[in-house]
């Protein structure tokens, strides 16, 4: 690892004020468990690190029936998972969160962190940027190379990789927002917005700019309506997800009123489904013939192999479908 | 060079650190506490697990400047008076280890495991050891282990609670 300066700020304003305008010169510390992975393999190497650990305030979990849950950057995710009214009130959410990484990383990793943790892509682990491009000939390294774990939607170039958080997607399905802190103050913007395709080298795949923090995420309260979240995974656990899906439905007896769908490891940001796959489900009954029917419209019609990746379509498909079939099961 | 304090197993050490420095280099070298194993330094294999503020972390994946102000326990601490923490005890007992290199790491994690849930079932021990990797015993007899430990454990907090 290279050296660097390290710094610990008190205040949001203060880390604000130590972040670099342009993305490469500093980098923030929170738990670190992806940070320093990058930095030990030289993927990332910050003239400066500011930890923002001890910046207070930013640590807290609160529910209120009204307002819904508002999560600090810096919550665990261990204690986001094991949280009595994330429990009571956002089980799935709960469940997801217990599911990521292993015990170690989820005592140690941050919820914002967690949503701003960088792609698994092998090529940009190795050293050949977010876009994997060759260095000789500027073309994709990814389009000609081993693709199995890359995007099957949203991959028209130049990013392949798939946005690796399992949280983000099932956050967005509930309706999370994200409240970032910078040199203007605060900003809030719908958590789905937050995530963005990079068209260049020098973009990241966040709407985060290289001096503004991450300070809270807001997940309205539950009205009545029904989650799901399916992973189909290589592994049960210590894992990254091969393709998920995270819904939400509301219900007008047995039939579907509205649907929302994402999907998450399918595309370079977690894949909000279009109005086409909730129109499959819209005035329908949840059947296995209806939810299959949305995996089919959410997967299979707009997914496109980048040539060894074909078998992912069918899984975001079927993690499409299970997820449905589990909101109306479970009660 | 950063100055830190980390209470490590109960006696709080100063030093200066590079804060590139790992935790686990801070333990090993700084500290002379070599019980905790620097397996993969990738937080894959989950051997150089240590309890930061008593959670178990991987001492691999935090910088010792983070750990600055905290304390740090090791594998070190958990026997007392000569007496085998029952962890240890049953990880002898049942075979738990054949080259012993990723024991601190599962011991360290059980022990954090068992901290919060006294009695768990085979399911959540494979779930609380899901970090750790062990390439000798195929984890049967670990699995065991910290069951064995589990109920050692309880038996001692009944029998001290009986005595009071």
């Amino acid at each position: 690892m290279r050296a660097f300066e390290y710094v610990t700020p008190k205040s949001k304003e203060q880390a604000v004020g130590l972040l670099s305008q342009n993305w490469g010169d500093t980098e923030l510390l929170a738990g670190g468990t992806d940070l320093l992975a990058l930095m030990k393999d030289d993927v990332v190497a910050p003239k400066r690190l500011v930890n923002v650990k001890s910046i207070a305030g930013l640590d807290a979990i609160g529910y209120n029936a009204r307002t819904g849950l508002r999560i600090g950057a810096l919550v665990r995710i261990a204690d986001f998972a094991d949280n009595a009214d994330v429990r009571k009130y956002y089980p799935t959410l709960a469940r997801v969160a217990d599911d990521a990484a292993s015990p170690q990383i989820r005592n140690q990793a941050t919820m914002a962190g967690n949503l701003c943790q960088r792609p698994r892509c092998w090529y940009f682990r190795n050293g050949f940027g977010l876009l994997a491009k060759d260095p000789q000939s500027g073309k994709s390294l990814v389009v000609e190379g081993d693709n199995r774990y890359h995007a099957i939607l949203g991959n028209d170039g130049p990013a392949y990789f798939v946005s690796p958080s399992s949280i983000a997607p099932a956050l967005i399905a509930a309706g999370a927002k994200i409240r970032v802190f910078g040199p203007s103050g605060a900003r809030e913007l719908p958590l789905e917005k937050f995530y963005v395709i990079p068209k260049s080298e020098n973009e990241r795949e966040h709407d985060l700019r290289s001096n503004e923090i991450v300070i809270e995420i807001v997940v309205p309260p539950p009205s009545g309506e029904r989650f799901g979240h399916y992973e189909v995974r290589q592994k049960a656990e210590f894992d990254w997800p091969l393709a998920t899906a995270s819904v939400a439905l509301k219900m007008s007896g047995n039939k579907v009123q509205a649907a929302r769908i994402v999907m998450g490891h399918v595309a370079p940001i977690p894949w909000v489904c279009d109005k086409y796959v909730e129109a499959t489900l819209l005035g329908q009954p949840l059947t296995e013939t209806t939810a299959n029917a949305a995996g089919v419209v959410a997967a299979e019609k707009p997914g496109k192999s980048l040539g060894k990746n074909a078998y992912k379509i069918r899984l975001a498909h079927v993690a499409v479908k299970r997820a449905l079939l589990q909101a109306v099961k479970e009660t | 060079m950063k100055s830190v304090e980390i209470v490590v197993n109960g006696v709080e050490r100063r030093a200066q650190v590079e804060p590139r420095m790992l935790l686990v280099h801070f333990l090993r070298d700084v500290a002379g506490l070599t019980g905790t194993h620097i397996g993969c330094e990738t937080s894959l294999c989950g051997a150089c697990t240590a309890l930061l503020d008593g959670r178990a972390v991987k001492s691999c994946t935090v910088l010792a400047v983070q750990a600055d102000g905290h304390s740090v326990t090791t594998i070190e601490a958990l026997a007392s008076e000569g007496q085998l923490h029952p962890l240890q005890e049953s990880f002898w007992e049942e075979h738990a280890l054949q080259c012993g290199f990723c024991t601190p790491g599962m011991i360290m994690c059980a022990s954090d495991l068992l901290g919060s849930n006294a009695s768990p079932s085979d399911r959540e021990i494979r779930e609380g050891l899901s970090g750790n990797l062990c390439r000798c015993t195929g984890y049967q007899n670990i699995v065991g282990a910290v069951k064995s430990a589990s109920r050692k454990m309880k038996r001692r907090t009944a029998a001290t609670a009986a005595k009071k």
